[in-house]
């Protein structure tokens, strides 16, 4: 088990590292010139100059990259191109309200969805059919356009909760949680259906299973079927399932905190896009992409502790 | 009926299967040699991990060889490649076990019929119809089957369509893998007929490949045992099967059931008679 | 020549399958979608002359107004007409989502299909890159781009594409991985076809369904994401509309026209929904013509099979049951049926037998025959959709068949046990050997202490004679071979102390010396515990060797019934003595066989009266005008044939 954990963790770090190449190459090799993006087109030709020397745009790549990285080491990611801010602190107060937003939406889609997929493999019937057609219809909404709706209801025509900003826990736990409920919403229900129809199906196909049938010969309860050995069984795809749900929900905040004007890493990613601030982009695809590899671990340990037959090496 | 020269010779194969980086790779066959005349059916026995299939698989070319040597017909097929291969297909064919997996069931059995002859011959479609048809018949299925879909047909039939397939282009070795395995009695029954019968009329080969000793007793001029990669024993049905001489092939005989009631207790009493090493062997 | 000409008689009659289109076109969702998708883009297409404004047209008289004649959809705050600028968004919309899905596609698909077929470095690599692909959040990297590219739609759609490939291969991948060790690919091999004609003859028409709906999906997210990046601004520069950016002009008046959400909101959504919609029906059609479909019937209810089944007992009270002394497990007229779309199908056509205690009685018979299924109906294990529909099934003065749930429970496992074939399928692959075992233990003898539950659990395995117990007992069900996972079984099987076992085809997955130890055990049990066995099996020689009597059972019924010498010695069904003829230990060497002609009725098609006489050398007229029932022999041996007489009269076998 030991071993699992170390392994997993030891492919990890090339898998970061991987990324970290990937986005630098990206945006050092596209052949789009960000000076023209930062200054316009109408700057003359000096200031450019100066801005590529001065972002280090004219060193060769590798000599770019290993500054770059070793910066990264430290802590440095650099500075926004606009604000000057480090892009590490930007990031550092973004990140509670992103992962508050997440770990709530994985949350609710988890429980309502595992909840439902479980009953409609219990009770069978309608239910499975309902489970399909909301699947379908979840995958369908945008999610921007039901987080308007939610704000056009439960914001603008019934004041519940508030339509834009965001109140830390520090100065009002209720308030925190006023401004997190309907994002948390918007976020969760875009896969819960989906959370439940795959969890139906994995019930669904270990109730077909040989074993099954041997233990209701011998006579072990149905109670204890379900509850004991067909949900966990069943959980091993669903815990899969769950690594997906994370890096879906991540790119989700992108969308949802630009709606509701929340300060966390999603919207700093839109704003920064929209100014040509790479050095922030780039921080904020790093930081996601350690969220998502940590996740994944995370994952994969759940995976190696449900499955015996996932131990072995 | 067995003419002395050679139509299939298997010299010393081995076949390795790789197994990760740190164990040793696995023996699947380990210097085996046999031979095949031409009308001759050569049963090959063994218990599942015996590397019978896989002997099979590697004269087929599916699997590669590590060493030793196949020659057919006097051309070394070792280690042939596809353009080879595409020549041998007219005289070397395969009826494989699972008649459910062994057809594509997205195309007709018009169509799988059809393939080898596309591949080799230039027919006109009035002439590839007739071969097809004709092939039909002789296995015992109405010409309106050749517009069906697998999924119309028994196991028996399916085993009859791929029987069909092996023979259109009138091999001179067709290598059955557990061909019956998966069969009733009674239909195993009518498709081993079938396949006598068209020894009989085609002068075709076979390399019959069972785990079911009684069939392979049935159906071969001569035997050869597997166990563990290895040929244990060798030489005619009569001599394998009625005088075995080597241990295993003794307990292989004593197990199989047979449908005698008294011979069976009689084995009975003689198994508890002796504590036998073969049962401390098994439990691994 | 050979004697069978077998007729093929097809489920359905075969008229010539329709073209695909028209298979597509049956099928009402499919043809909703397609109208809403065409309608979509031809009014993209032609936006130019059907648009009834431009969209740039500003009336600022009418700013916001909402649905009216002049303006269907409405006008948003610069008075430009709702309807006018979906036209020409869509445009813009559903040319990105095409290069989306075309960059997916072409990357994706080409690259899955070589990874699955040729092994090796080409698949490795594939599998890496994608490994890193799948742990990046797309819509992070898409910003990255956008962020060097400026407002590039065309670039940020192709990165688009190129990041959802990896998907797109690992589904491909899989689903020709599935395809390429099937046996008829190796056969297209030993043919001699080459790596091309193999994949584009057998692996795409297989493929092609999982293709046709990761093309559909692929199409809805691109849909999302593109018109996601518009809503954020990141799309295309304004003036230009584009789907996306309705929506965001659209949240921009939440507080003073939420209408202007509707329409903008629900294209997106429909449009989604169709893409979806219209994939799973082009796979479904595209497939029909040679996917097996099994057709899945609901059965009723237990409470209703409870009623019908007393209602037909009530039917034939006059018949007294009289059960025989010493019997252990008395069937009558059991049977037992199937729902099916297509009404009910009987498979098991009133069956009686007896066990006595301490027997071993098999149920002997071909695939097809109802001997397992009449084995399950004894414990109330039928599959779904069977039901009993008539007959009983006495044990200890109770009858089975109409036992409610937790009084079957009392007798599973604790008077009647049962085994099944393939044993490492039949234990929970999560749970060790000891844990299974001891949760048996636990059900059967409720306040046994720990320590005792383990002595049990230990003298269970010791009783299979599996040598060193204690580490068998800490493996998991994929750690242990064959027949290992069978003593397990059987040790499972015991931990009720049962009075009778049921032996479904117990050594058929196993190797012939494997075979004969675990009949052995099996025989060593019963004269140590003195429970019956009850054996289903197709093969002869296990049945000799285990049982004392045995039941022929042929089309749902019983042919033939006699102690086992009686039945090898003299046979006096024609199906029982053909059978014995088809076994291939009993004919001469490289001579044919005395085959049954004609092929096993399936349950639904069994012929009128004898159910074998289309195959039976003795049948005559008599034999088809109704049905035959079992006459008595001597020494209570009974068989459904009115020639028995003939094959008496025939040298024994």
């Amino acid at each position: 088990m030991l071993r699992l954990v170390l392994r997993r963790i030891a492919w990890s770090v090339p898998l970061v590292f991987a990324v970290s190449v990937l986005t630098f190459v990206l945006l050092a090799v596209t052949p789009g010139d960000p000076t023209r993006a930062i200054l316009g087109e109408e700057a003359p030709p000096e200031a450019y100059v100066q801005l590529r020397d001065r972002l280090g745009l004219n060193d060769p790549i590798y000599v770019r990259y290993w500054d770059w990285l070793r910066d990264a080491i430290h802590g440095d990611l650099g500075s926004s191109l606009f604000t000057a801010q480090p892009v590490t602190s930007a990031i550092a107060t973004r990140i509670p309200v992103t992962i508050a937003l997440v770990l709530g939406a994985m949350l609710l889609s988890t429980m309502i969805g595992v909840g439902l997929g479980v009953l409609a493999a219990i009770r069978g019937g309608v239910s499975g059919r309902v489970i399909d057609v909301l699947s379908l219809a979840g995958t369908a909404i945008p999610n921007y356009w039901l987080a308007l709706v939610l704000v056009a209801v439960f914001a603008v025509r019934w004041p519940i909760f508030p339509a834009t900003g965001y109140t830390t826990f520090a100065q009002s736990p209720t308030e925190w949680l006023r401004s997190l409920v309907l994002p948390i919403i918007v976020l969760a229900v875009g896969g819960f259906a989906l959370l439940a129809k795959q969890t139906r199906d994995a019930m669904l196909d270990a109730l077909s299973r040989d074993y099954v049938m041997t233990l209701r010969a011998n006579a072990v309860s149905e109670r204890s079927i379900i509850f004991k050995h067909v949900l966990r069984n069943a959980s091993i795809p669903v815990v899969t399932v769950l690594g997906l749900k994370f890096a879906q929900l991540l790119s989700g905040t992108v969308i949802v905190e630009s709606v509701f004007v929340l300060p966390g890493l999603g919207g700093l990613a839109v704003d920064a896009t929209q100014r040509h601030d790479v050095a922030i982009v780039q921080g904020v695809a790093l930081c996601f992409t350690f969220l998502v590899v940590g996740a994944n671990l995370l994952v994969d340990l759940a995976y190696g502790w449900l499955d015996p037959k996932a131990r072995v090496g | 009926m067995r003419s002395g020269r050679r139509l299939l010779d298997v010299d010393g194969v081995t076949v390795e299967y790789p197994r990760g980086r740190r164990t040793p790779p696995l023996r699947a066959i380990d210097g085996v040699s046999l031979t095949v005349h031409p009308r001759e059916t050569v049963g090959l026995v063994g218990e599942s991990g015996s590397g019978k299939s896989t002997l099979g698989r590697a004269i087929l070319g599916l699997v590669a060889v590590r060493s030793g040597r196949i020659t057919f017909d006097g051309h070394d097929i070792t280690h042939a490649r596809a353009r080879d291969r595409r020549r041998l297909s007219t005289d070397l064919q395969v009826v494989f076990q699972d008649p459910y997996s062994s057809l594509n069931s997205a195309r007709t059995v018009a169509d799988t019929l059809a393939e080898p002859l596309r591949v080799h011959e230039r027919l006109s479609r009035a002439e590839v119809r007739g071969r097809v048809h004709a092939m039909l018949d002789r296995v015992g299925l109405f010409a309106d089957a050749a517009g069906r879909y697998p999924r119309h047909f028994s196991g028996g039939q399916r085993q009859r369509i791929a029987i069909a397939r092996a023979l259109m282009l009138s091999p001179r070795l067709v290598i059955c893998d557990e061909a019956v395995s998966a069969l009733d009695l009674s239909i195993q029954a009518q498709i081993l007929n079938l396949l006598l019968d068209l020894q009989e009329e085609l002068g075709v080969s076979y390399l019959f490949i069972s785990h079911d000793l009684a069939v392979v007793r049935h159906m071969s001029h001569r035997v050869v045992v597997l166990h563990d990669g290895k040929v244990v024993e060798a030489g005619t049905t009569e001599q394998v099967c009625d005088e075995p001489r080597e241990p295993y092939t003794r307990a292989l005989l004593a197990s199989a059931p047979v449908p005698d009631p008294a011979l069976q207790r009689a084995r009975r009493e003689s198994r508890r008679g002796t504590t036998s090493e073969m049962v401390a062997v098994r439990y691994v | 020549m050979t004697e069978v000409l077998v007729s093929v008689a097809p489920a359905e009659p075969v008229a010539a399958e329709p073209g695909f289109i028209r298979r597509l076109l049956r099928r009402p969702l499919a043809v909703a979608s397609l109208t809403f998708l065409n309608l979509a883009v031809l009014s993209a297409v032609f936006a130019p002359v059907l648009a009834p404004y431009s969209p740039t047209e500003l009336d600022l008289s009418n700013v916001l107004s909402g649905p009216t004649w002049a303006h269907p959809f409405g006008t948003d705050d610069l008075g430009r007409d709702v309807l006018s600028r979906i036209m020409y968004g869509g445009r813009v919309t559903l040319v990105g989502a095409a290069i989306g899905v075309t960059v997916a596609f072409a990357v994706g698909v080409s690259a899955g299909l070589v990874a699955g077929y040729v092994d090796g470095w080409f698949d490795n690599a594939v599998n890496r890159v994608a490994d890193m692909a799948l742990a990046i959040p797309h819509i992070i990297i898409l910003l990255v781009v956008l962020s060097v590219f400026g407002r590039n739609e065309k670039i940020a759609m192709v990165t688009f594409g190129l990041l959802v490939s990896p998907t797109a291969m690992r589904i491909i991948r899989g689903s020709t991985l599935a395809v390429r060790h099937e046996l008829f690919v190796d056969a297209a091999r030993v043919s001699g076809l080459t790596t091309r004609q193999i994949i584009v003859r057998h692996i795409v028409p297989r493929v092609s369904g999982a293709v046709i709906v990761l093309v559909s999906l692929i199409s809805a997210s691109a849909v999302l994401v593109e018109t996601g990046l518009g809503f954020l601004g990141l799309g295309v520069p304004p003036p230009t509309p584009s789907w996306g950016e309705l929506v965001a002009v659209a949240s921009t008046q939440v507080h003073t026209q939420p209408w202007l959400l509707v329409p903008s909101g629900l294209l997106v959504a429909v449009s989604v929904l169709s893409f979806g919609l219209l994939g799973d029906a082009a796979r479904d059609a595209s497939t029909e013509g040679w996917q097996a479909r099994t057709p899945q019937g609901r059965g009723p209810r237990r409470r209703a099979v409870v009623e019908s089944a007393e209602a037909a007992v009530a039917e034939r009270a006059e018949a007294e049951i009289q059960v025989p002394t010493g019997s252990l497990l008395s069937v009558r007229d059991l049977i037992v049926e199937f729902a099916t779309p297509a009404g009910p199908v009987r498979v098991v056509d009133g069956v009686s037998f007896d066990v006595r205690r301490g027997d071993a009685l098999a149920l002997v018979g071909e695939s097809g025959c109802g001997k397992s299924i009449t084995a399950r109906a004894l414990i109330g294990l039928l599959p779904p959709g069977g039901y009993v529909a008539g007959g009983s099934c006495l044990f200890g003065g109770r009858d089975t068949v109409r036992l409610e749930a937790h009084a079957l429970r009392k007798i599973r496992g604790s008077e009647i046990a049962l085994v099944s074939q393939n044993a490492i399928a039949c234990l929970d692959p999560v749970f060790t050997v000891r844990s299974q075992l001891g949760e048996l233990v636990r059900i059967h003898e409720p306040r046994i202490s720990r320590v005792a539950e383990t002595a049990r659990v230990r003298e269970l395995l010791e009783m299979v004679h599996l040598p060193d117990p204690g580490a068998v007992a800490r493996r998991y069900p994929h750690e242990l071979s064959g027949g290992m996972a069978q003593r397990v079984a059987i040790a499972a099987a015991l931990a009720g102390r049962p009075q009778l076992l049921i032996a479904d085809e117990p050594t058929t997955a196993l190797d012939v010396t494997l075979q004969a130890e675990i009949l052995d055990l099996l025989c060593e049990l019963q004269e140590r515990t003195g429970m019956a066995i009850l054996m289903i099996s197709h093969d002869w020689g296990v049945v000799a060797d285990l049982c004392r009597h045995a039941i022929v059972m042929y089309a749902g019924q019983v042919l033939e019934a006699a102690d086992i010498e009686a039945i090898f010695e003299q046979p006096l069904h024609p199906y029982t003595a053909g059978l014995l003829l088809s076994n291939p230990q009993l004919g001469r060497p490289r001579q044919r066989l005395s085959a049954i002609p004609g092929a096993i009725p399936p349950p639904g098609r069994w012929p009128h009266g004898c159910r074998f006489h289309p195959r039976c050398s003795y049948a005559t007229l008599e034999c088809q005008l109704g049905p035959i029932p079992l006459l008595e022999h001597e020494q209570s041996r009974v068989a459904r044939c009115i020639h028995s007489d003939q094959l008496r009269a025939k040298v024994s076998v």
